[in-house]
């Protein structure tokens, strides 16, 4: 009986509720709009969806793909020294992005830095800015941009792994995050910024998801402090292997999935665009590290682990700046160039010159982010990603299989304000730092290991154990 | 009493054990060490760095026999170590004054 009342009363609130929509029948150009306007929120949800998971992905490739990829690489002193590396970036980059360098990177400003518009994230709110993504909320995209300032500055760790103080560190990769990252990342993808190549700089540089910004800054900044703080004392006589290849390889096994975030995510929405970035990266990964690890059989007779994944690494470097506006076979290509082109860097190259890059930050990620943003300007293609428009909204072409040749010279300008601003900022930060505080350990705590005199802890606590 | 140490490949030492229990040993210490005598080192590649590793893992074990089963023992271990190429270890004996079990104060080879 209950039931059947139910049942009365539905249907007769049914009843009403289509008397009442007959009644006030909208226009057909309200109904229209209404449907947009849904169509639109669909879109935007999808696209926020994988923007932030994509930056969930990116973090993921700081802590822990980073920490461990760089953790396994030093010795057993120094493992956790170097996992806080990474990690410290990961609380210290956020509070400074949020006070003033996410300002300083994507507000207006200058062609060179962002003003101080959004400092404490005023006016990032669930609003679109359709400069940078239509679709998504402001706040999505800060967010996703901020795991990529988080990157950066704790790729340039493995250069000074293991004698750098902690708290010399801390203040040098604030500064770096102000002086270096800030200024470039708003010259190549902020408003106004002279290397935009999508809002009209004056050098459109094509730099998809960082090749410049974030590899060529922190390889050639990692240069500049592997020459300012020396080498290791015993380097290069003393063995210094990796004390867990084991760890590196779980390590850049997750910075291999980070990077679809990083690559995929740089679309800045869910569409074709981040599927072809997405194929792009994973084609060049695979390329590099048959590349290393083949030219370490045919140089060693061996293809170790470590070449098979410092080469996958290396690929996604390259493929970085590359990955929106390239198509697949290419991608194979820029990857196996890269591959080789860092074995040769880092085995040969470094070897002769007598540089102490302990877990070549540069010889990775310099050596392979110029491969990468110089072959963008070869391969990139307007069939992929129809970045440059003309005055009629026809695609005009992109690289130099599309056949313009001016883009090779545009990246070239990119790079070089990449080389110089990092080699400039990163040794004045460094003299700044040293002066006040001092950027090295003493000898006797270098032999110590900084785990136990920088942290107070040791990674491994064994009853017995060998060096 | 006699000591006896045997430094041998890790390969060969669930072998050695088995021997050297079969002929009635009563105990022994193991330790996982490192080393070389003849055989010295091999190379490893760590990003085309080439590094010469000259102390190689080794299992030394340690036992303390009575006299009487010292020959017997030597054969075992040679026996079941032995792949006659460079690097198969080496056995050193010594003699011991005294062994004193800590539960019950026993003293000599009682003690063992």
């Amino acid at each position: 009986m209950r039931l059947v009342q139910k049942f009365l009363a539905l249907f007769f609130l049914l009843f009403l509720a289509s008397a009442l929509t007959a009644q006030s029948a909208p226009s057909q150009a309200d109904q229209i709009a209404q449907l947009q306007q849904q169509v639109a929120d669909a879109k935007g949800s999808a696209d926020n969806a994988w923007m932030l998971v994509s930056s969930a992905l990116v973090l993921l490739m700081t802590g822990p793909g980073l920490a461990l990829f760089y953790g396994g690489l030093v010795r057993k002193k120094n493992v956790l020294a170097t996992m806080m590396q990474s990690f410290a970036m990961m609380a210290l980059i956020t509070v400074l992005w949020a006070i003033v360098v996410y300002s300083l990177c994507f507000a207006s400003g200058s062609g060179f830095i962002g003003g101080i518009g959004h400092a404490f994230l005023r006016g990032v709110s669930a609003q679109p800015d359709p400069d940078y993504a239509s679709t998504i909320p402001q706040q999505t995209f800060m967010i996703y941009q901020l795991m990529f300032a988080i990157i950066t500055p704790a790729l340039i760790s493995g250069a000074f792994a293991e004698r750098m103080k902690f708290s010399a560190m801390v203040l040098f990769m604030g500064l770096w995050s102000l002086l270096v990252y800030a200024p470039m990342a708003h010259m190549v993808w902020g408003k106004g910024g002279i290397l935009n190549a999508s809002l009209g700089g004056r050098f459109p540089t094509l730099d998809f998801a960082g090749g410049t910004v974030v590899h060529i800054t922190s390889g050639v900044s990692a240069l500049v402090c592997a020459t300012y703080l020396g080498r290791r004392i015993g380097y290069p006589k003393e063995p210094m292997m990796p004390h867990s290849v084991v760890l590196s390889f779980i390590g850049a096994c997750l910075l291999w999935v980070g990077w679809f975030g990083f690559n995929a995510g740089s679309a800045l929405s869910a569409g074709a665009l981040a599927t072809s970035a997405f194929v792009a990266t994973h084609f060049a990964a695979a390329t590099a590290a048959i590349g290393w690890a083949g030219a370490e059989w045919i140089r060693n007779g061996k293809p170790s682990a470590l070449g098979a994944i410092s080469g996958c690494v290396a690929g996604l470097v390259a493929i970085t700046p590359a990955s929106g506006f390239v198509g697949p076979i290419p991608a194979l290509l820029i990857g196996l160039i890269a591959g080789v082109g860092c074995y040769l860097m880092v085995a040969r190259v470094k070897a002769a010159l007598g540089y102490d890059d302990s877990l070549d930050a540069f010889g990775v990620h310099g050596v392979g982010g110029t491969i990468g943003a110089l072959l963008t300007g070869v391969f990139a293609t307007k069939l992929i990603n129809p970045i440059f428009k003309d005055a009629q909204g026809n695609a005009l072409p992109l690289g130099m299989i599309d056949g313009n040749f001016h883009q090779i010279p545009n990246q070239v300008v990119g790079v070089a304000i990449a080389m110089v601003l990092a080699t400039v900022g990163t040794y004045i930060i460094l003299r700044v730092v040293d002066f006040a505080i001092g950027v090295r350990v003493s000898a006797e705590q270098e032999v110590q290991g900084l785990d136990l005199t920088q942290h107070g802890e040791e990674g491994y606590y064994w009853e017995v154990s060998l060096p | 009493m006699t000591k006896l140490e045997a430094v041998i490949q890790p390969s060969k030492f669930e072998d050695v054990k088995d021997a050297l229990l079969e002929i009635g040993v009563e105990g022994m210490t193991v330790t996982e060490v490192r080393g070389h005598g003849r055989q010295k080192g091999h190379t490893e590649f760590y990003r085309g760095r080439e590094y010469t590793v000259d102390v190689l893992p080794k299992v030394k074990i340690e036992a303390v026999l009575p006299d009487r089963l010292v020959d017997s023992a030597i054969q075992a271990i040679t026996n079941a170590a032995r792949t006659g190429k460079i690097g198969d270890g080496k056995i050193f004996l010594s003699r011991i004054d005294d062994a004193i079990r800590i539960r019950n104060d026993e003293r000599g080879e009682t003690a063992l």
